[in-house]
């Protein structure tokens, strides 16, 4: 028996290390999908102040603090009891649109497009962002443009680009001025003239990867994500919706202090990151997906015309629910399209420019849950305080968490179908990597660490012994 | 009237009166020295040992907050030797207790982070200690984190001296020096408290502070304490 490790698996926010064991045949016998890094922010914050977690929290993750940010206030509210003022609950969700646009362009423009754009077979040593930059200057314009729209709006509401101070228990800590409006709307044309232009572009290639779509964890799966109530998508608000493989609304409306009725977490040998299933199920068949794929398949439209235009065509080519992994490349465009929707509406409410901006309350529930729609998929905070507000407790479950059995399931599955034979093929490890990627893991939050990135395939034998290493 | 002294510092001739400490010397003459455990108001105590300076004759370095001026006293306030133990008594500073400026509710209007930065400290050349400590929520508008520290003592003296309640005290020694509430009882239960809330305005981090603010949202007035005691002190 021989074993293959791709330890760790490049361009994606973390460390992850998969192992592939091969039968005395070359056939794939089995593969692990482990993450192998840990911090424990659970454990850290206890004592502290309840209403510092959004600040603390917003550590986790270099990516997507504002989405920590976010749903650890959501929960900061549910202990202070409060509603927030419309016009905060509004500037949250730009902030939380502008972050969509920024993270999907990352993951898309810098992360990803290297497979797609340059071929997963191409030289590993310049299929990354600097080679995109090289064949395909005018996409690695769009991409980092793109993302500067989203990381600008950031900066202006919260002052800070990455680590968002401004999101604060009971609302947002200063207002919108018409300027900053002005200036986001008069750029907004120009956003959406990229999105215009990434989506010919991809819909262009897509032919190219019939067999990475047919084999890319299509794996049919349950589906989770937030809805408001007519079924409509909710990145920042709503209840949560589980769907079945083949497209039944099995529970819906589930208010966010309910979730621990319905996710139950395993946790798994080997590997820091817990397994989230879906409880009525069981371990380990109640697999489900959340993220941008998750979200298209859960809800019945996404409630913005041009967004929902192109669910429409998605739909006549792929058909909904869609299960093919590589798929979630395009859900993930379709949201930047929703986003930049959004963020004109937002815009566009007259509540939106109102001062008044945070509520204040002390404790008055010991326990309070905040969700939120995070752009790898569903993200939980679960507090427990004393009564002065001291944290006695939390729970984080987050994206990658609630995708981890399934990303396991489509790495066995691309293992399955592209590694053949005991050598190692770079273009077939590379495809393993890539499913990983699909799902745009960040396994530095998942497990609450940092990471960086690099890769390290190993072929192993069944004695451990290094067979041959391939890097990128 | 108190005498006019005539002394030197960095070189230049100043004149002061006979009590004034060195640091107001220099205050007044528009001189800079560093200074953290000094509030103008309250007593100085000598504590952090960020204001020492070099004094012709004396073979060791004093503080200049605690020491009184002397007639043809020559000071200099800057020195290479200076800044290497300003930066160690700051790098100590850190160690002892934890902290975590990104998380702070004090970040970016902290007087230990920006003498930090303003003596150009990149990084901890000694190994953090990082001690458990509790987190004082008991009281219903202000929290006491003993991570945050530096025992300056500048909540101890504004309220025992402005305030009249004294409230504060620091108990143990060394290392195990905290802060504490009456006879150790915790803040929401103390009697003594009179809820003015000048300690927190006068704590230089983010040991003390308001309930609620988030990361970098407090923002200390120690401005008023200042006006506050010279009032006092003036009608007295
Ligand atoms: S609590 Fe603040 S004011 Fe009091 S001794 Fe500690 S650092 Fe100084
Ligand atoms: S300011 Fe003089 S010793 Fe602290």
């Amino acid at each position: 028996m021989k074993r293959i490790t791709i330890e760790p698996v490049s361009r994606i926010e973390g460390h992850a290390k998969i192992t592939i064991q091969l039968a005395d045949d070359g056939h794939v016998a089995k593969t692990d999908f482990q993450v192998t890094q840990v911090r424990g922010f659970e454990k850290f914050t206890e004592g502290r102040p309840f209403y510092e977690m959004p600040g603390i929290t917003s550590r986790i993750c270099g990516i997507c603090p504002v989405s920590h940010a976010l749903a650890s206030a959501k929960a900061c509210e549910a202990i202070m009891a409060v509603r927030i003022p419309p016009a905060a609950r509004n500037l949250r969700e730009l902030l939380h649109c502008a972050q969509y646009v920024q993270s999907h362009a990352l993951s898309f423009f810098y992360l990803s497009a290297p497979d797609f754009l340059l071929g997963m077979d191409s030289d590993p040593a310049s299929r990354n962002v600097l080679g995109i930059i090289r064949k395909h200057p005018d996409v690695a314009r769009d991409g980092i443009e793109l993302r500067k729209f989203g990381l600008q709006i950031i900066e202006s509401l919260a002052r800070e680009r990455v680590h968002a101070s401004w999101v604060v228990p009971g609302g947002v800590n200063a207002p919108i001025t018409p300027q900053t409006r002005d200036r986001i709307l008069g750029e907004l044309p120009e956003a959406k003239a990229i999105a215009h232009r990434t989506f010919k572009f991809f819909k262009a290639v897509l032919d190219d990867y019939t067999d990475e779509i047919s084999h890319f964890g299509s794996n049919p799966t349950m589906y989770a994500g937030l809805v408001d109530q007519k079924g409509s998508l909710q990145l920042y608000e709503g209840a949560l919706r589980f769907r079945s493989s083949i497209g039944e609304i099995i529970e819906d409306q589930i208010p966010a202090e309910e979730y621990s009725q319905w996710i139950a977490e395993a946790t798994l040998r080997d590997s820091y990151l817990k397994a989230p299933y879906f409880k009525p199920v069981g371990f380990p068949d109640g697999v489900y997906r959340v993220g941008p794929l998750a979200r298209l398949n859960v809800i019945e439209n996404y409630g913005t015309p041009a967004a929902d235009a192109e669910r429409k065509e998605f739909a006549q080519r792929f058909g909904v629910p869609a299960h093919s992994s590589f798929l979630y490349h395009y859900a993930r465009l379709i949201e930047i399209v929703y986003a930049l929707e959004r963020i004109e509406m937002l815009l566009g409410d007259s509540r939106t420019l109102d001062e008044h901006v945070r509520a204040k309350a002390g404790v008055n529930a010991l326990e309070g849950v905040g969700v939120i729609e995070a752009p790898r998929g569903t993200l939980i905070h679960h507090y427990k305080v004393d009564e002065q507000g001291a944290m006695k407790w939390t729970n984080l479950i987050v994206a990658t968490g609630h995708n981890n059995l399934a990303i396991g399931k489509s790495v066995q599955q691309v293992a399955e179908h592209f590694v053949k034979g005991d050598k190692l093929e770079e273009g077939a490890l590379n495809r393993v990597s890539a499913v990983v990627r699909a799902y745009d893991p960040c396994l530095s939050c998942s497990t609450h660490a940092s990471g960086q990135v690099a890769v390290r395939l190993r072929l192993v034998d069944s004695r451990g012994e290094l067979l041959d290493e391939v890097s990128n | 009237m108190p005498k006019k002294l005539q002394l030197r510092i960095d070189g230049e001739m100043v004149s002061a009166l006979e009590g004034q400490t060195i640091l107001q010397a220099a205050r007044n003459s528009g001189k800079y020295i560093p200074t953290l455990c000094y509030l103008d108001g309250l007593t100085p105590v000598g504590g952090c040992r960020l204001c020492m300076v070099e004094v012709s004759g004396i073979d060791r370095l004093v503080p200049a907050c605690t020491t009184p001026i002397q007639d043809g006293m020559s000071v200099s306030t800057t020195s290479a030797k200076l800044t290497r133990y300003r930066k160690i008594m700051l790098e100590l500073l850190f160690i002892e207790r934890n902290h975590i400026c990104a998380v702070c509710v004090s970040n970016g209007h902290c007087e230990l982070q920006a003498m930090a930065s303003q003596m150009g400290i990149t990084n901890v050349r000694f190994s953090y200690n990082y001690p458990k400590l509790s987190v004082d929520q008991s009281h219903s508008r202000y929290v006491l984190d003993h991570n945050r520290c530096i025992l300056c003592t500048r909540c101890v003296r504004v309220c025992a001296e402005l305030e009249g309640a004294h409230v504060w005290e620091v108990t143990s020694r060394g290392i195990h020096a905290r802060v504490q509430s009456d006879l150790n009882q915790k803040w929401g239960e103390s009697r003594g408290c009179t809820n003015c809330g000048k300690c927190v305005q006068a704590c230089p981090t983010g040991a003390l502070a308001e309930k609620g603010w988030a990361v970098e949202e407090m923002i200390k007035r120690n401005d008023n304490i200042t006006v506050l005691a010279h009032r006092k002190g003036a009608g007295a």
